[in-house]
């Protein structure tokens, strides 16, 4: 970064800051027991919170009081932000001689994401592939995601669901942010890391000191403990077992605990399968299109004329596990997980995408 | 452009084919023609019902747009019931082609199955047009009764071109039917007899159980997997790659297919629920 890090005291006058250079900022909200995403001021920066996550539990709690970000990801993500769970597309109405049709496009003000984890960043970069495909660009997305400042937050500690160091996505945010920040030791503020001219631009508002090498180092040795922290792995030939195993036993065994309720789909920050409907008035004269988030254990998901191709709940979650872990390489040249643990700690029966693949990646052939 | 906003285009023409099915002709009520290569698929919608994926089966050298559509549901149905006036959104052309200029200088062997005869059509009107290019044309085709055979204009016009093969089988007869009865793959040897099977290029189109029995009948007389192409079927909502429905294992069919060379998608046809 060709910014020196400044030394921040406390992460609400950089709320403060970004707000007056003219964003919105979206950032944490504790709501109904679990972390949120919403627009956020200064003074609603959750301090003192922690969380404890394991498979089918979450729980946000106090923690260490004066920690400011010691909790990690809820089960929202960013996405519900740069991808809308439900957008109007455009709007037709009945005219004498057809019908006219109406872009949709709703409003995004400048907006900066406040306290993006690493595991986040590369979700939405994910995601940036997915809305961008080469052949086809979302305009919405781009357009959102243009509009969009990231703050990131390198984390202080791991979830004991979290992955990401085996995935190679966190825990410290080594790119794709405009700000991070690090928490050092209690009560000795922050180190803030510049990663864009626009972001440099938002801190030059604080005239903030700069920060010396101990601090930079502390900075570095705690991202270091939050990896080390990790016990979860992902196999390293997962993409290739998955792929050459369709067949394996094992989808057998997850089946019989899996419910098909497609929470993981909806936690996870790089899911991005949607269903398109046709809302109608009474009148039949306005007609709207919406596109909402859809999840492949839907059972329509598949449906053709004469039936759906994917019943069985097996084929399902095998469908979901496969595209993340190997198709999405040949798809998009990237895995479609970033070690969140978001679908391990929101699964109500605890099913663990880490140990199912490393069920497959035992048996079978390679 | 928003590749999710469709395009107006008009009914210039609507004629019924079977029961239960019709063809249209469609103008763009403002912009140029649609440009497309056989194959390719659009997007129509229906005001106030929906969208759905249908093959373009018109000549990719006309002036129009023309679709074949079966009313199996809601939006099937607006598609079918469309008269001469009427108006529907469009959004396309989508999809990898048949690859009809790289069969050149080859027997080019079209293999259709019901409804599976629309997307094919262009490769047909495309061949025929341009005969001296290509080593020989047959096309073999499969209804299930006399009564749902597609293009009858069509159908007698290929017959009656000595430069073309053309064999119909039902799978059903009715009183009056002189022709052939039973699967178009029991057709396939006859209607190749004397071509030489390292000449072929065959373009395979419907039920995908269908495409696979013949690929392997194709295979008894020599024609390989990779001379083989064929068009897959999934749900689509998109059509661009975005939502997510069409996919087959790393493939999205509205993008990387729906037509697919045989020998890509072999093993992955073999696996049930994929
Ligand atoms: C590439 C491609 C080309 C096609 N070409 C033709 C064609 O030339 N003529 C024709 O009659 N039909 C064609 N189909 C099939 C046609 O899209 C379906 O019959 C149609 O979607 C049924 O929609 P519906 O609302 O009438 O019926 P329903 O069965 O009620 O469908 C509800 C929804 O399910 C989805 N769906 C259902 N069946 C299919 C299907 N077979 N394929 C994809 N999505 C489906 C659609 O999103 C549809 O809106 C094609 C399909 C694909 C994928
Ligand atoms: S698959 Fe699970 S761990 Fe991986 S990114 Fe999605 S929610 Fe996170
Ligand atoms: S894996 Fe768990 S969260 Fe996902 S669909 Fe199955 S039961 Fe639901
Ligand atoms: S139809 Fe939406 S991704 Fe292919």
């Amino acid at each position: 970064m060709a910014h020196p890090p400044l030394l921040l005291r406390d992460p609400r006058d950089l709320v403060t800051a970004l707000v007056a250079a003219g964003f919105r900022v979206i950032g944490p909200k504790p709501a109904e027991g679990a972390l949120t995403y919403a627009p956020i001021t200064p003074d609603d920066l959750p301090q003192g919170l922690t969380d404890t996550q394991a498979p089918g539990n979450y729980r946000l709690e106090p923690g260490p009081p004066g920690r400011w970000f010691d909790y990690v990801v809820g089960p929202h993500s960013w996405k519900a932000w740069l991808f809308p769970a439900r957008q109007k597309l455009f709007s037709a109405d009945r005219t004498a001689a057809g019908f006219d049709l109406t872009a949709h496009e709703d409003p995004y003000p400048p907006t900066a994401f406040f306290g993006v984890r690493a595991c986040e960043i590369a979700a939405i970069e994910v995601q940036d592939r997915v809305f961008d495909n080469g052949t086809f660009a979302d305009e919405g997305y781009a357009r959102r995601r243009a509009a969009t400042l990231i703050v990131a937050v390198n984390c202080a500690r791991a979830a004991e669901t979290c992955f990401c160091a085996t995935m190679k996505t966190g825990p410290r945010a080594e790119r794709g942010c405009d700000l991070a920040l690090t928490e050092l030791a209690t009560g000795t503020g922050l180190l803030l890391e510049i990663g864009s001219d626009r972001g440099a631009a938002v801190a030059a508002r604080l005239a903030l000191p700069l920060a010396d090498t101990a601090r930079q180092a502390e900075a570095r040795a705690i991202s270091a403990r939050a990896a080390a922290a990790q016990t979860r792995r992902m196999p390293q030939d997962v993409a290739a077992r998955l792929a050459a195993n369709p067949e394996h036993p094992q989808w057998d065994d997850v089946a019989s605990r899996c419910l098909s309720c497609a929470n993981c789909t909806l936690a996870c920050p790089t899911c991005f399968c949607s269903d398109v409907e046709e809302v109608t008035d009474l009148s039949g004269a306005h007609a709207e299109r919406w596109r909402s988030w859809d999840s492949c254990f839907s059972i329509d998901f598949t449906h053709v004329h004469g039936g759906s191709v994917r019943l069985s709940t097996r084929s399902r979650y095998r469908q979901w596990m496969t595209h993340k872990l190997s198709s999405w390489h040949d798809q998009f040249g990237t895995s479609g997980c970033v070690g969140c643990g978001r679908c391990i700690a929101w699964c109500p029966v605890g099913i663990d995408i880490t140990a199912e693949a490393a069920a497959i990646c035992e048996g079978g052939p390679p | 452009m928003d590749p999710m906003l469709p395009r107006r285009y008009r009914v210039l023409r609507a004629r019924p084919e079977s029961a239960g099915v019709a063809t249209v002709d469609l103008a763009p009520v403002d912009g140029p023609p649609m440009r497309f290569a056989p194959g390719q698929f659009n997007m129509l919608y229906a005001f106030g019902v929906g969208e759905i994926p249908v093959s373009i089966s018109g000549d990719a050298a006309a002036p129009v747009l023309t679709h074949t559509t079966r009313d199996v549901g809601p939006v099937s149905r607006a598609i079918v019931g469309l008269k001469e006036g009427d108006m529907l959104g469009v959004r396309g052309p989508f999809g990898a082609p048949w690859p009809v200029a790289a069969a050149k200088g080859r027997h080019v062997l079209v293999v259709a199955g019901g409804l599976g005869l629309a997307p094919v059509r262009p490769i047909l009107t495309h061949v025929l047009a341009n005969r001296a290019d290509h080593a020989g044309l047959t096309l073999v085709y499969g209804a299930r009764s006399p009564q749902d055979l597609l293009y009858a204009d069509d159908l007698r016009d290929w017959r009656a071109r000595p430069d073309a093969t053309v064999e119909v089988t039902v799978d059903h007869a009715r009183p009056g039917w002189t022709g052939r009865v039973g699967v178009v793959t029991t057709l396939i040897p006859r209607a190749l007899a004397g071509v030489a099977p390292d000449s072929v290029t065959a373009f395979l189109c419907g039920p995908e159980i269908m495409m696979r029995f013949c690929v392997q009948a194709l295979g008894q007389i020599g024609i390989p997997p990779s001379a083989c192409w064929v068009s897959l079927e999934r749900n689509m909502k998109c059509a661009v790659g975005f939502c997510g429905h069409c996919q087959f294992g790393g493939d999205f069919i509205c993008k990387d297919g729906p037509v697919f060379r045989y020998d890509r998608v072999a093993a992955r046809i073999g696996v049930k629920e994929l």
